[in-house]
């Protein structure tokens, strides 16, 4: 594989793959730590509803309009799961399943009655993506990178990604403290004054955030998997905050530099001529790493028992 | 035309697939009630995701063996064998590892998920795999049904229903008290165990129909709905069989009605408008029922408040209260009591001065306890304990 190849074809993606991935597992960290993981699976589901709603308003396939209305249905969903939650007296998971599958119900009526033939807008696109096919046409090479009128031709889902990924990290950084403390002990957070209601509520958009944005670029697959999978891996790695989202961040880098060599590559070193999809190999791998760590991590039982078998 | 689909006139394919979905949605909301109850409603969600790569699995097997890759009952076998190891997952992961169930359950649907997209694509690029379909496993897919799937689909679930109802009890007694089930001798993981492979079966059966997707809406909806309208275990099993069905028949037929309709999701979006309507109706633990029971609740206290403000001469100033004494025929429209509201008002003080008089004896401490400023004593009292009471009442003093 030359250099042209591999900088045209590879490494917008991979840059794309491995961003989406880190910035939906920073906030994963904290709300598996706080039993929210499936949040990023109800989020995902919704965001189905809200292209679509956004695609018959605005009548294009543009990505912001895109994103605002996936974030709407995001932000829409918690707030329903919340208020059925709350009205019915039901458990929170049982309220989760009512609101998503419902919403993504309407999402693919409202996709099946709308004419969308013409663009390309369909469940099958919105489960896995199509990293494969961002590529940066303009390339020539490594010394592209240098070149301004050739940095002008990558995909902008790679600008809209980094973006996101910035502000992640940023919220991160910022709420450092506060997120930790109210992850941890929020009845104390309280008494120090934290609105921890609304810190938790910020969490879940930013979250979103990530999601909807990840979700342009990749697919829902890999924001389920990214949420949960590499945060989960890490939390049996260590028992630090710190060090869990250092793991996590690596274990997220690993899967999807990993998930998308294998995608690419692997068939071919195997004798077949196509690639498989990159978004389900990333989950694929993220997987595995789950395994291996649910297996041989250091911290794998529960706190107080001792290591089974 | 929506008369002719719910009364079955729609052809053969529709009729087919309207009674198939009844059945399926009938076994769905009896087995998902026990997981409802149990707390696990999502673990379907996982186990629902687990089917992929089993249909992509088993589509390759069939075509290698040299058979038709799509045939129904060895698709459905792959799908329960790899959602069966993702169920196994599951639980190895919350049970083994300190990570908690949801997390178990994300990882284990988005991972075997991705897996299956992955053999989606591999069969996709496999020369003999010609256009093979399988997409339509994630929505559901109605319009090619077979007879023979139907009766795959029909047997599946009349099966898994009878299993349920045979399983009742011990489901029950799992979910509300697993330590007095142990207690008794129950072996609890197998309970679980057939708990799960029920919703596992209700998801390999519902593939062709409902899809993988929105399956477990039909695992949980109607259980949500029907516990709003009862408390009993048995009714909320059958009336949750009876709103799965009836959006399962509702949602098929309505869906045969026009093109671009399709099966799967109108059958969920059904079952959620019976959600709703349970939701906001239901008495008892509806929305509507709790606000009337709100509104008369505090009817009562501004009647009761104003008729003791009457008693004691003093004025009346909140607007609801006046609103409502006037309503009843208490105050006139210058906020003099009438006549029946003077007598309500001494009835009313008297009733307080008997409880203060009650309340302040060690004695009467049961009866005392019942204090809530609304009762009237004479409902909670026999006459003859009144009248005891009376007696110790003495000579009516200005508060």
């Amino acid at each position: 594989m030359s250099g042209y190849e591999f900088v045209a074809l590879s490494l917008p993606p991979l840059l794309i793959g491995i961003f989406a991935a880190v910035a939906c597992a920073l906030p994963g960290n904290f709300l598996l730590l706080r039993r929210q993981a499936l949040i990023g699976d109800a989020i995902s589901h919704v965001v189905l509803p809200g292209i679509v709603l956004a695609f018959l308003v605005t009548g294009t396939i543009s990505a912001w309009p895109m994103m605002l209305g996936a974030g709407a249905a995001a932000l829409v969903t918690v707030v329903l799961i919340e208020v059925i939650r709350r009205l019915g007296r039901i458990e929170p998971g049982a309220a989760m399943g009512v609101v998503f599958t419902a919403m993504f119900a309407g999402g693919v009526l409202l996709l099946e009655q709308s004419d969308t033939s013409d663009v390309h807008l369909d469940v099958q696109h919105a489960l896995y993506g199509n990293l494969e096919s961002l590529i940066w046409l303009d390339a020539t090479g490594w010394g592209s990178l240098l070149d301004p009128v050739a940095l002008a031709g990558l995909p902008p889902e790679l600008g809209r990604m980094a973006l996101t990924l910035l502000f992640v990290a940023l919220f991160t950084a910022v709420f450092w403290r506060p997120l930790k403390l109210t992850t941890f002990d929020e009845g104390f957070a309280r008494t120090l004054g934290l609105p921890a209601g609304a810190l938790g509520l910020a969490l879940v958009i930013v979250a979103a955030i990530a999601a909807v944005a990840a979700f342009d670029a990749v697919g829902s697959i890999i924001v389920i998997a990214m949420f949960i999978c590499p945060p989960a891996a890490a939390r049996l790695m260590t028992n630090q905050l710190e060090r869990q989202i250092g793991w996590s961040v690596g274990f997220a880098v690993l899967s999807a530099v990993l998930g998308y060599m294998l995608a690419g590559y692997g068939p071919l070193w195997l004798g077949f001529e196509n690639a498989v999809s990159a978004a389900g190999m990333i989950a694929t791998v993220s997987g595995l790493i789950l395994g291996l760590a649910a297996v041989f991590g250091p911290c794998r039982a529960r706190a107080g028992a001792p290591v089974a078998d | 035309m929506i008369w002719d689909a719910l009364t079955l006139q729609l052809g053969y394919n529709a009729t087919l697939v309207t009674i198939g979905a009844a059945l399926l949605g009938i076994a769905a909301g009896v087995t998902g009630t026990f997981l409802f109850l149990g707390k696990r409603a999502l673990v379907s969600d996982a186990i629902s995701h687990a089917t992929l790569p089993g249909v992509g699995l088993a589509f390759m097997v069939m075509v290698a063996l040299g058979g038709d890759g799509r045939a129904l009952p060895g698709l459905l076998a792959g799908s329960a064998l790899s959602a069966g190891a993702g169920l196994v997952c599951v639980s190895w992961l919350s049970r083994r590892t300190r990570l908690a169930e949801d997390a178990a359950i994300g990882a284990v649907l988005s991972v075997f998920f991705g897996l299956g997209v992955v053999v989606l694509t591999v069969i996709q690029s496999m020369s003999a795999g010609r256009q093979a379909g399988l997409e339509t496993f994630l929505l559901g897919a109605t319009a090619g049904m077979l007879w023979n799937d139907a009766v795959v689909i029909a047997t599946g679930g009349a099966l898994v229903l009878l299993l349920a109802l045979l399983l009742r009890r011990p489901m029950t007694l799992a979910a509300f008290d697993p330590e007095y089930a142990v207690g008794t001798g129950m072996n609890l993981r197998r309970v679980e165990l057939a708990m799960m492979g029920l919703a596992l079966a209700i998801t390999v059966v519902g593939l062709k129909i409902v899809g993988l997707i929105l399956i477990v809406a039909l695992l949980i909806i109607p259980a949500v709905a029907a516990r709003f309208w009862t408390n009993r275990v048995g009714g909320v099993v059958l009336i949750a069989g009876a709103l799965g069905g009836a959006s399962g028949y509702a949602g098929a037929a309505l869906s045969a009605t026009a093109p671009n309709l399709p099966t799967g999701p109108i059958i969920v979006l059904a079952a959620f408008a019976l959600f709703l309507l349970s939701l906001l109706a239901a008495p008892g633990r509806g929305v509507l029922a709790a606000v009337l029971r709100h509104l008369r609740f505090q009817r009562r206290v501004h009647l009761r408040q104003g008729l003791l403000a009457l008693a004691q001469g003093q004025p009346i100033y909140e607007p609801l209260t006046l609103r409502l004494m006037r309503r009843a025929g208490l105050v006139r429209a210058d906020g003099v009591a009438t006549e029946k509201g003077r007598a309500r008002a001494a009835k009313a003080l008297l009733d307080e001065r008997r409880w203060a008089l009650l309340r302040s004896d060690p004695r009467q401490e049961t009866a005392a306890a019942r204090y809530d400023g609304l009762t009237p004593l004479d409902t909670l009292l026999t006459p003859d304990q009144i009248v005891e009471l009376d007696r110790n009442l003495g000579p009516r003093t200005a508060p």
